[in-house]
């Protein structure tokens, strides 16, 4: 299993095969629609992080060990951008997700477009991410004292 | 009216468009290699070189704070700032320059007129009246005076091609009614309201509410989307107070006014405290400044309001009855052709419109339409305009809003079409 900076290395690389914004866009819609869909059972009030102009629904869960997420959202877009997140973030130990500060996002050029459509949902969805992450270690550390 | 090639033409032979898009230096701005298309004039307008010259003319030339300096800079800089408040008196018509009150923009002028007016002179169960399409600054300051004052707030509702039913307005009148704050111009739907015939029914109403235990119920009209495609006249319209932002008419940010009748202006109690709005200061008392100075405490935004000046003498130039006709032709257009595209409706199909074409794409999220014509250069903006009451009316998330100016071109709405129909057929896979 690759880490986290290690899929995020990989993620860069990606986006500099693409000159153009456009290009990007359209990688992302891609990513978006190949999503895997989230089971409406978790399209809850609890799970909606709303986002000016797009909401998010997102599972988390622990498995082995390692942290499991699940997501979706109104826009594609979105989806395409969580598609990315979770490539890096998901099957991931908690200790790696709360370390990492996702400095890939920065280098393929989407903190731009992010800030534009006031943090669309991701960045309290990153937060999320993390949180449950922090909740998870703070719970195993209870369980071995 | 019929949307055909030839009209159009002629609009453009009539009105040289290309000559005044050279005014506006960012018009040939390229974003991501590709030529500017600007369609977010609702937001904001683009600034003409002469708002920046006089921008930069300022700061490089005669900066200095104004009214009390005794050098040469100051007395400069402070007739460049009183000669703007007259530009704004002739420009809106007021019957004085004293009741143009500068502001940062149309949200702090209602704020103004909220905290101010409405401290002093609304009490428990006074009511207020605004639109079902009101900008959530026409909307937020009215609540919390209601909330502190136990008032109440009504809405005047509206029909599905979002215009007002006055019918229903008669009905909300009141003696109890204290003022009517109504937007001129939707910005998310474009509607023109019939602000006279509104302010025509509080004025007839008032004789009956005179005998009631209220006295006249004052208007307030929202202009901030007006300004920049009509002539406004404060006295011919016969409103009590008029808020606009100097930014969506081609000035700088951080300017707005309110106009206000000075009898009113006169009888409301300061805004904010400080410099500038004083008469006379000691620990036991303060003596305040005539109306307009009583408003503006403070070191004002010197440098903008200057530059606001140097946009009014812009708009004066140009020929106001020719843009409002090629704006029109410009929204009937991009109307015309959204409509062809299968899956797109419209959201605001007023009879009386600005040049405003808001609309949805059926299965389609509005963000993902926005941000794939931003890729092409087109800049228009997406999600609720600081109106989620409309669009809760409409049952959306959102719309995608493309707000023409009179330098926008029917070569750059054929460009956003043409993404529109890319962005359906990209999405929907």
């Amino acid at each position: 299993m690759a880490t986290i900076s290690e899929i995020e290395k990989e993620i860069v690389e990606e986006f500099e095969f693409f000159d153009e914004w456009s290009e990007k866009y359209q990688y992302i819609i891609e990513l978006g629609q190949k999503l895997p869909p989230l089971d409406d059972k978790y399209k809850t009030e609890e799970n909606k992080i709303k986002g000016c102009q797009s909401n998010v629904w997102l599972n988390s869960y622990e498995k082995d060990g390692r942290i499991f997420f699940e997501a979706d959202s109104d826009s594609t877009f979105v989806k395409g951008e969580i598609a990315l997140l979770f490539r890096a973030l998901s099957r991931q130990a908690a200790e790696e997700i709360v370390k990492t500060d996702l400095g890939f996002i920065d280098k393929i050029g989407l903190r731009q477009h992010i800030a534009v459509t006031r943090a669309n949902g991701l960045a309290s969805m990153i937060k999320q991410m993390k949180l449950y992450a922090v909740g998870l270690m703070q719970k195993n550390n209870t369980a071995l004292e | 009216m019929n949307i055909t090639e030839s009209t159009l033409v002629k609009f453009v032979s009539d009105f040289d468009i290309q000559k005044v898009r050279k005014d506006l230096p960012i018009l040939s701005e390229k974003v991501y290699g590709k030529s500017l298309i600007y369609f977010d004039n609702a937001a904001t307008s683009q600034k003409p070189q002469v708002v920046i010259d006089a921008l930069a003319k300022y700061y490089s030339e005669y900066n200095a704070n104004i009214h009390r300096g005794v050098h040469y800079l100051s007395g400069k800089a402070t007739q460049a700032y009183d000669e703007t408040r007259s530009l704004v008196h002739r420009f809106i018509g007021s019957s004085s320059e004293r009741e143009i009150i500068f502001t940062r923009g149309t949200t702090e002028s209602i704020n103004l007129v909220a905290s101010s007016w409405g401290r002093k002179n609304i009490s428990v169960d006074d009511e207020i009246i605004i639109t079902a399409m009101e900008h959530h600054s026409n909307i937020v300051p009215w609540q919390i005076l209601c909330e502190e004052k136990k008032a109440k707030l009504k809405f005047i509702p509206m029909n599905e091609n979002g215009e007002l039913l006055l019918d229903e307005f008669e009905k909300l009148i009141s003696p109890k009614t204290k003022i009517v704050s109504i937007v001129h111009t939707s910005n998310s739907l474009g509607t023109i309201n019939p602000v006279k015939e509104i302010i025509r029914i509080v004025r007839a109403s008032s004789p009956l509410l005179r005998r009631g235990v209220g006295g006249e119920a004052l208007v307030l009209v929202d202009a901030a989307q007006a300004m920049a495609h009509e002539k406004i006249n404060v006295q011919e319209l016969d409103c009590d107070f008029l808020a606009f932002s100097g930014h969506k008419m081609l000035g700088p940010t951080g300017v707005g006014v309110l106009y206000g009748k000075l009898s009113l202006l006169e009888d409301m109690p300061p805004y904010q405290g400080g410099g500038e709005m004083i008469d006379s200061v000691t620990f036991e008392k303060t003596t305040y400044a005539e109306v307009p100075a009583k408003f503006e405490a403070g070191t004002p935004n010197i440098a903008d309001v200057i530059a606001f000046g140097a946009a009014l003498d812009y708009w004066n130039t140009l020929d106001r009855k020719a843009i409002a006709e090629y704006e029109h032709e410009l929204m009937m257009y991009a109307s015309e052709k959204l409509k062809a595209v299968i899956r797109v409706r419209l959201i605001g199909t007023a009879k009386e419109k600005s040049s405003v074409v808001s609309f949805v794409i059926d299965g389609l999220n509005a963000l993902d339409v926005g941000m794939y014509l931003d890729t092409l250069g087109v800049a228009v903006r997406t999600g609720h305009h600081c109106t989620e009451p409309v669009m809760d009316f409409y049952k959306i998330p959102g719309t995608i809003r493309a707000s023409f100016l009179y330098y926008n071109t029917k070569e750059e709405i054929d460009v956003m079409i043409d993404g529109v129909k890319k962005a359906i057929s990209l999405l929907k896979k």
